[in-house]
């Protein structure tokens, strides 16, 4: 491959996406899907807590009434303050999601220093805009954008819509097909003064709920081993939450509505 | 009508060869030495916002000397190449390699084919997983490219500070010490650097995906100390 040069007028800058096009390589926007049964990924929810957000997202991606894959991790750190949870299409989702990791790491080398949180959450905006014509035809993809803001200090969440619409969220938010049972669960157990452990142990039990009313959203496979994907984002940085932690937290919520 | 002077190909070359050498001496210099766990990069520059030495892509550093805006140039293709690299096949395709030789290939060009040659030496170094892996790649205005095991000088007084790094040099030494040898090697004899006339970048071996790292004033200072 020939190195990408360019005309002052012509440069693409920092964008990833811009220097695709220039160079033939960016995705085509497909337009005649209908209503073909590709995997699609569910609930996700992220919190605010006092050190920084919790992101989580269940495993399970279904084609119509089959579970397609149960092993699908949707929550997924986008850089070192700030991670992405997807719901919708699990293929452009993905690819979106790739191609989002790409564009924050390419500026920050780029320009030599990372964009802000705000940038951040604007450039996924403008990403999910551009799948708009995928989403009328059925390819809906809608993220969550959690990050911890290193200029403010504090944790930020973002929701989406399908035209790029992007919401500021101040204490939780949840998207996917379990989301109304995720966000009501959440929205009650919300406190301003949520440590770690009390967050991780609310967004699971969100999941819980989630899970146990929907049919396309996952709950603990303990027999697989499989657990939900929970991450922490706070000022040191992204931390995946450790499966036998989480084991823990879901036994103790089975306990507790065993004891009902 | 006018008949052009003509002047001999190899007078042109010389010219131009020495146009470019001349803009680089005025510059300061850069040394890239390998130590136990990974490959330590020391320049001269009092600026703290205008670097020589940045990443390009996980394992992979870029350092270059002479003229900033034309180095910088090449840095961002550089990153471009690799980025789309990594995009278009896997994060594993991207190496020093390749880039070294586009990077030559560029150079070459523009030394024969354009009025002003590049006024640049520029340097990839690649951090393997196992340091028999660690490459260094130092690319000279003209298109050659040299390809080093253990240390390398780019612009300045290189024959002088390669002589003391050949002299100096310790096969698994470790940062501080590779530190203290480079930022030795700039200074000479007759002047000593401080932490803050020194940019330090390391590619660490174990530092997981994205191996390139700043070193900060007061870690090159402590190194300094020994």
């Amino acid at each position: 491959m020939s190195m990408p040069m360019f005309q002052p007028g012509a440069d693409p800058g920092s964008s990833f996406p811009e220097l695709l096009k220039r160079v033939g390589l960016a995705p085509a926007n497909s337009d005649a899907v209908g209503d073909l049964a590709v995997p699609h990924a569910t609930t996700c929810v992220a919190l605010r807590f006092t050190d920084g957000v919790v992101m989580a997202g269940d495993r399970r991606a279904t084609s119509g009434n089959l579970i397609s894959h149960r092993g699908m991790e949707k929550v997924v750190q986008a850089d070192e303050f700030s991670g992405v949870a997807i719901a919708g299409a699990a293929g452009p989702a993905m690819e979106m999601v790739k191609l989002f990791q790409l564009q924050l790491e390419h500026y920050e080398k780029v320009e030599g220093s990372s964009l802000s949180l705000e940038g951040k959450a604007n450039q996924l905006s403008m990403m999910v805009r551009g799948n708009l014509p995928a989403a009328m035809q059925g390819l809906v993809v809608v993220p969550i954008f959690a990050g911890y803001d290193v200029r403010r200090g504090n944790g930020r969440l973002f929701a989406y819509d399908v035209t790029g619409g992007r919401y500021e969220e101040h204490d939780y938010v949840a998207t996917g097909s379990g989301m109304l049972h995720a966000g009501t669960v959440i929205k009650i157990g919300w406190r301003d003064s949520l440590d770690r452990a009390a967050a991780v142990a609310l967004a699971c039990r969100g999941l819980w709920e989630a899970a146990d009313a929907d049919s396309a959203t996952g709950g603990p496979d303990a027999l697989r081993g499989i657990y939900p994907m929970v991450a922490t984002i706070t000022a040191s940085g992204w931390v995946t939450v450790p499966d036998s932690e989480l084991a823990t937290v879901f036994e103790s919520i089975a306990a507790e509505v065993r004891s009902r | 009508m006018t008949m052009p002077f003509y002047v001999a190909p190899e007078q042109v070359m010389k010219d131009r060869a020495d146009y470019a050498r001349k803009g680089i001496a005025r510059g300061r210099a850069l040394v890239a030495v390998r130590y136990a766990d990974g490959i330590a990069l020391v320049a001269e520059n009092p600026s703290n916002t205008l670097r020589k030495i940045s990443e390009i892509y996980d394992r992979i550093a870029f350092a270059g000397v002479g003229k900033y805006n034309e180095f910088d140039q090449l840095r961002v293709a550089g990153v471009r190449a690799a980025d789309l690299k990594g995009y278009q096949y896997s994060r594993d395709d991207v190496d020093a390699r390749s880039l070294a030789n586009n990077y030559a290939q560029i150079l070459g060009q523009i030394f024969t084919h354009e009025m002003k040659p590049m006024e640049v030496e520029i340097l990839v170094a690649e951090v393997g997983i196992a340091p028999e892996g660690d490459q260094l790649f130092h690319i000279l205005y003209d298109g050659t490219v040299v390809d080093e095991r253990n240390y390398t000088v780019l612009g300045g007084d290189s024959e002088a500070l390669g002589g003391y790094m050949k002299e100096h040099y310790v096969e698994g030494q470790p940062l501080e010490a590779a530190v203290r040898e480079a930022a030795t090697a700039l200074a000479g004899s007759e002047r000593t650097l401080a932490a803050n006339d020194l940019e330090v970048a390391l590619l660490c071996r174990a530092a997981g995906r994205r191996c390139f790292r700043r070193l900060s004033d007061e870690a090159v200072a402590s190194a300094l100390a020994g």
